[in-house]
């Protein structure tokens, strides 16, 4: 059956499977936004590691994803790998920074000689949550607003933005508002997540304070996200898009987005579903007594970022524009690799649903209980 | 094409050596002690002693100090080849990006899942499920080796691609062929078990010293054990397939066996440098001598290159210029081909453009008589095929000479074990004691041989580094070049201060676990 479909539903099958594993990504970040509620909500050196122990068993599926997420656009969309990542030098070297701190900081932070100090191991899962989710929030506003590359005949890309003298090579990303408000968006739905799973995965008993301060953070991170959600929102149904025509020439096209949803119709669902069910898990965790918010607005925050990254990107939509020069711009046609190659990795994306049940399993098998102060002061913890 | 920039092609490389080898001093120990804990483990489950736990979770300890900052070592390199190379990535993110892609879907997570469950599910899962998951990082990791040492087989020996002239890329054409390529396998093979060897090293240096100092000294046995025996194994298995390596050197890049032999002219009955001076005047194409002393093994070379002892082993020279008697094809003449396909391409793609089939379809038909020699016509002399001679040659030297050592080292601490006088043996715990650090000399030697050997070539005999590079400014990979330094050099002094406090606080004896 794969091997009968064809090249362009190859490509859109390719994106979608990127689409997922982004939207997993973005879920995923509640241990970042977790990360960044650390300083405000525990009060004592028991509640800190309570809180990094319960985002230490998951900071590594996060972190993971992410690498799957470089490793699948190499592979099905080498183009945009080398475009992006050549150009927007600064974006991603920052973004890659924050994640190698994040990396040791866990493991670190609590053990005894660890020369930089259990401080600075803090500070660097502050920088990793604040600094890194902001940064990716604007990468992905670029799907959007476009980058100022262009690319010569041999697809060598020539990213231009200077300022001072200085060439931005994807800072400049932030000068956006639209990017900016889907950075911040970002920063503070994770920090929903964030404090939702940690409801989730930690037995309050001794400690009902931390519960109460984590509640409360539910809500007000939700009421500060709220504006610039729906400043995103609006500004995708009314911007200008990068419309892709029959024989691949790209040209803004009024309202692109908004047709795109009406379009594809499931996306539309998707989105409103979304958008409701992060609603309902901040209802649930704020003004009710569950326990359970992370399952809605997870799953809620999946859906939203599924359409964010689907909706710019097919329906004949370029996905990585250039502001320079819009016949540079990047289709899911013009930047995926050959027929063969998707081909065969469709194969291999057999096995997708085979670690989603493994990881699913072991999630559950490990949260079956809720993590206790005794736990973390008999065993291994962070 | 486009000019190139030297200055971005050497920081690039710099960048890219120093990232690699610095996740290179936490990977073998991962591959190896991934596997020493799943033994520990298992021997626990088997007899259910205490002792064997504390002894399981001292190693996990070590090992889970380590694995974090090989995670975040390796982050960097994945996308790497799309900072610092991303006109290589380009041309065959095709076939190189599949094995990454697949390194991260099965392997990482297998790794990242179980990991937790290693950690914190002693309480939290059965027994059984614990071991089982123990198992899996193990499985994890080197099933990550696998499919990152497929991607570094294919760039040292390409296989199962096309080169595709209309987007001027080279695509794949056989996924089999990518994953089953002889360098891949025996790349593999070797790496690995050069992971279990280091990690068995590891176990020996630790151990050593608490019997120096004499505490733990029943844990630190029970340790060595294991190590010793898992550590001849490896070690016999790195040598015997350290000498497959070499094989497929000599038939996939002849240029780098002869410059890790230091071979300029090529011999048949050729012999092989046990230790030797390099001349470091020497050039290639000169009449100098290239050792200033030498030892030799005599018909070894011809043996380990082909398989025969009279066979002739082409040198650097022959390679270069080429060797009319052995009908060997140097680089000057490949260089002429080269420049023609690069020529006929441009034909072919001009006459494209203007839509002028017929000329398309003669310039694409000369284009496909040289298509095999492109990559040499970006080469501006003939001595630029050849790579530096003393780096890989020294490396190579070392990684042999200690490949030879460690099988002795561990037969010895495993005869000693079994007759238990280990602790009497004074001359033999230290240098158990530093067997470590010349395990880590050996294994990043082993990478600068493979690596530095492959110059000039990015894909060997394709597409040379040079033109594989991103349109960066230097300065950019300049600061970020330091950037890393410092900040892994800074992850590195906090891991071995951690690790330091860990084996000083040793095992928790008697079993009674906290
Ligand atoms: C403890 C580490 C260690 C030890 C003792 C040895 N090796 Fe090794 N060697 C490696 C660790 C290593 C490595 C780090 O794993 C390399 C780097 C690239 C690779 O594929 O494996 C390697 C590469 C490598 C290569 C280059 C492969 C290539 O360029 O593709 C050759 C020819 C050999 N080895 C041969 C040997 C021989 C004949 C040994 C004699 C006993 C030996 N090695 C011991
Ligand atoms: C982790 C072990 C490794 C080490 C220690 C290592 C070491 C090095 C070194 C020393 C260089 C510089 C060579 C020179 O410029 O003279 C280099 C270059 C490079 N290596 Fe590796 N390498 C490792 C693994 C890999 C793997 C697995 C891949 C591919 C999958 C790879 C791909 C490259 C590339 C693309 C370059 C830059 C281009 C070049 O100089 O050839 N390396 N590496
Ligand atoms: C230059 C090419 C390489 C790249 C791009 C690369 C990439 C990565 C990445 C992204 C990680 C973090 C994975 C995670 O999220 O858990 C990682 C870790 C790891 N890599 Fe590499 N790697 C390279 C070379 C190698 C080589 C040559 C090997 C083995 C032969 C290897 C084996 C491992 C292992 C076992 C880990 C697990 C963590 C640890 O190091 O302790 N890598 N690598």
């Amino acid at each position: 059956m794969i091997g009968n479909l064809d090249y362009a539903t190859l490509q859109q099958l390719w994106w979608i499977i990127i689409a997922i594993v982004g939207a997993l990504f973005v879920f995923l970040i509640f241990v970042q936004g977790g990360q960044t509620l650390l300083k405000q909500v525990a009060e004592t050196e028991i509640e800190k590691t309570l809180i990094l122990t319960s985002l230490g068993r998951k900071w590594e599926l996060t972190f993971t994803t992410l690498v799957l997420f470089g490793g699948a656009l190499f592979a099905a969309f080498p183009k945009f790998y080398a475009t992006s990542f050549g150009g927007a030098y600064w974006v991603w070297m920052l973004i890659l920074f924050s994640f190698i701190i994040q990396a040791v900081s866990y493991e670190y932070r609590a053990k005894e000689n660890n020369f930089l100090g259990s401080e600075t191991y803090e500070s660097f899962l502050l920088i990793n949550g604040v600094v890194g989710v902001l940064l990716i929030g604007a990468a992905v506003g670029t799907f959007y607003t476009g980058s100022n590359f262009t690319l010569d005949m041999y697809n060598r890309v020539t990213w231009n933005y200077v300022l001072f003298g200085l060439n931005l090579r994807g800072l400049e990303a932030a000068f956006s508002l639209f990017n900016l408000s889907l950075a911040i968006f970002l920063l503070f739905n994770a920090r929903v997540t964030g404090a939702s799973y940690l409801l989730n995965s930690i037995d309050f008993s001794s400690n009902p304070g931390l519960e109460t301060r984590l509640r409360e953070s539910v809500k007000k991170n939700f009421l500060i996200s709220l504006p610039f959600l729906l400043y995103v929102l609006f500004s995708i149904l009314l911007m200008k898009g990068f419309g892709v025509d029959k024989a691949g020439v790209v040209s803004l096209v009024s309202f692109k987005y908004l047709f795109n949803l009406f379009a594809m119709p499931s996306l539309l669902a998707l989105l409103l579903a979304g958008i409701l069910l992060v609603v309902l898990g901040v209802y649930l965790t704020s003004f009710k007594t569950s326990y359970r918010g992370i399952w809605f607005n997870g799953l809620g925050t999946f859906f939203v970022g599924f359409v964010v990254l689907c909706l710019p990107a097919l329906n004949n939509t370029a996905f990585y524009p250039s502001k320079l020069d819009l016949q540079s711009s990047l289709t899911i046609h013009n930047a995926s690799s050959s027929m063969f190659t998707l081909t065969a990795m469709t194969y291999v994306a057999i096995g997708i649903p085979f670690v989603l049940a493994y990881i699913v399993y072991v999630w559950k098998l490990m949260d079956s209980k809720k993590l206790t102060v005794e736990e973390i002061q008999n065993e291994e913890s962070y | 094409m486009t000019h190139i920039d030297l200055s971005v092609v050497n920081w690039a490389r710099a960048q890219f050596a120093l990232t690699a080898m610095y996740h290179w001093i936490f990977v073998p120990l991962t591959l190896g002690l991934s596997f020493l804990c799943a033994f520990f483990e298992s021997i626990y489950v088997r007899t259910g002693k205490k002792e064997w736990l504390s002894i399981t979770k001292f190693w996990m300890t070590l090992f889970g100090i380590n694995f974090a900052i090989g995670v975040a070592t390796g982050i960097i390199l994945e996308f790497e080849f799309g900072t610092n190379w991303s006109n290589y990535s380009w041309m065959v993110g095709d076939i190189f990006g599949a094995p990454l892609a697949i390194e991260g879907l099965f392997a990482f997570f297998l790794e990242a899942t179980f990991f937790a469950v290693m950690f914190f599910g002693w309480n939290r899962v059965s027994k059984r499920f614990h071991l089982f998951s123990t198992w899996m990082v193990a499985v994890g990791s080197n099933l990550s080796a696998v499919w990152i040492l497929v991607a570094n087989g294919w760039m040292q020996n390409p296989v199962g691609m096309v080169f595709n002239p209309n987007t001027a890329r080279f695509e794949m054409n056989s996924f089999f062929k990518l994953v089953f390529n002889p360098v891949a396998v025996s790349k593999f093979i070797h790496t690995s078990s050069s992971g279990f060897l280091f990690a068995s090293l590891f176990v020996l240096t630790i151990s050593s010293w608490y019997l120096i100092k004499g505490r733990h000294v029943e844990m630190a046995k029970k340790s060595i054990v294991v190590a010793a025996v898992f550590g001849l194994l490896a070690s016999s298995f790195v040598a015997m397939t350290g000498d497959t390596s070499a094989y497929e050197v000599s038939q996939k890049q002849p240029m780098k066996l002869a410059a890790i032999e230091g071979l300029y002219k090529g011999q048949t009955k050729a012999p092989i440098v046990a230790l030797g001076i390099l001349n470091t005047d020497k050039k290639v194409g000169d009449n100098q001598k290239s050792f200033v002393a030498k030892i030799e093994i005599p018909y070894l070379l011809s043996i380990l290159a082909n398989h025969s002892f009279t066979a002739f082993v082409p040198g650097i020279d022959d390679l270069v210029y080429g060797n009319k008697t052995y009908g060997i094809e140097g680089a000057a003449s490949k260089m002429v081909k080269g420049r023609k396909a690069i020529k006929d391409l441009e034909l072919f793609k001009n006459a494209r453009k203007d839509k002028n089939t017929a000329k398309a379809a003669a310039a694409l038909k000369d284009f496909k008589i040289n298509q095999a020699y492109l990559g040499y016509g970006y080469l501006d002399k003939p001595e630029e095929a050849a790579p530096p001679v003393a780096v890989p040659y020294y490396a190579f030297h070392i990684m042999v000479g200690l490949g030879t050592l460690f099988p002795l080292l561990f037969a010895a601490f495993l005869f000693f074990s079994i007759k238990n006088t280990l602790v009497e043996k004074r001359w033999l715990l230290p240098l158990g004691f530093i067997s470590v650090f010349l395990g880590l000399i050996a294994q990043e030697s082993g990478w600068v041989v493979a690596e530095v050997g492959r110059q000039p070539w990015a894909i060997s005999g394709l597409l040379p580094v040079k033109m594989a590079t991103s349109n960066l400014d230097p300065q950019n990979i300049q600061i970020t070049f330091f950037m890393f330094f410092g900040l892994f050099t800074l992850l590195l002094v906090a891991e071995i201060k951690i690790m330091l406090k860990q084996i000083s606080t040793g095992f928790e004896e008697g079993g009674d676990l906290k």
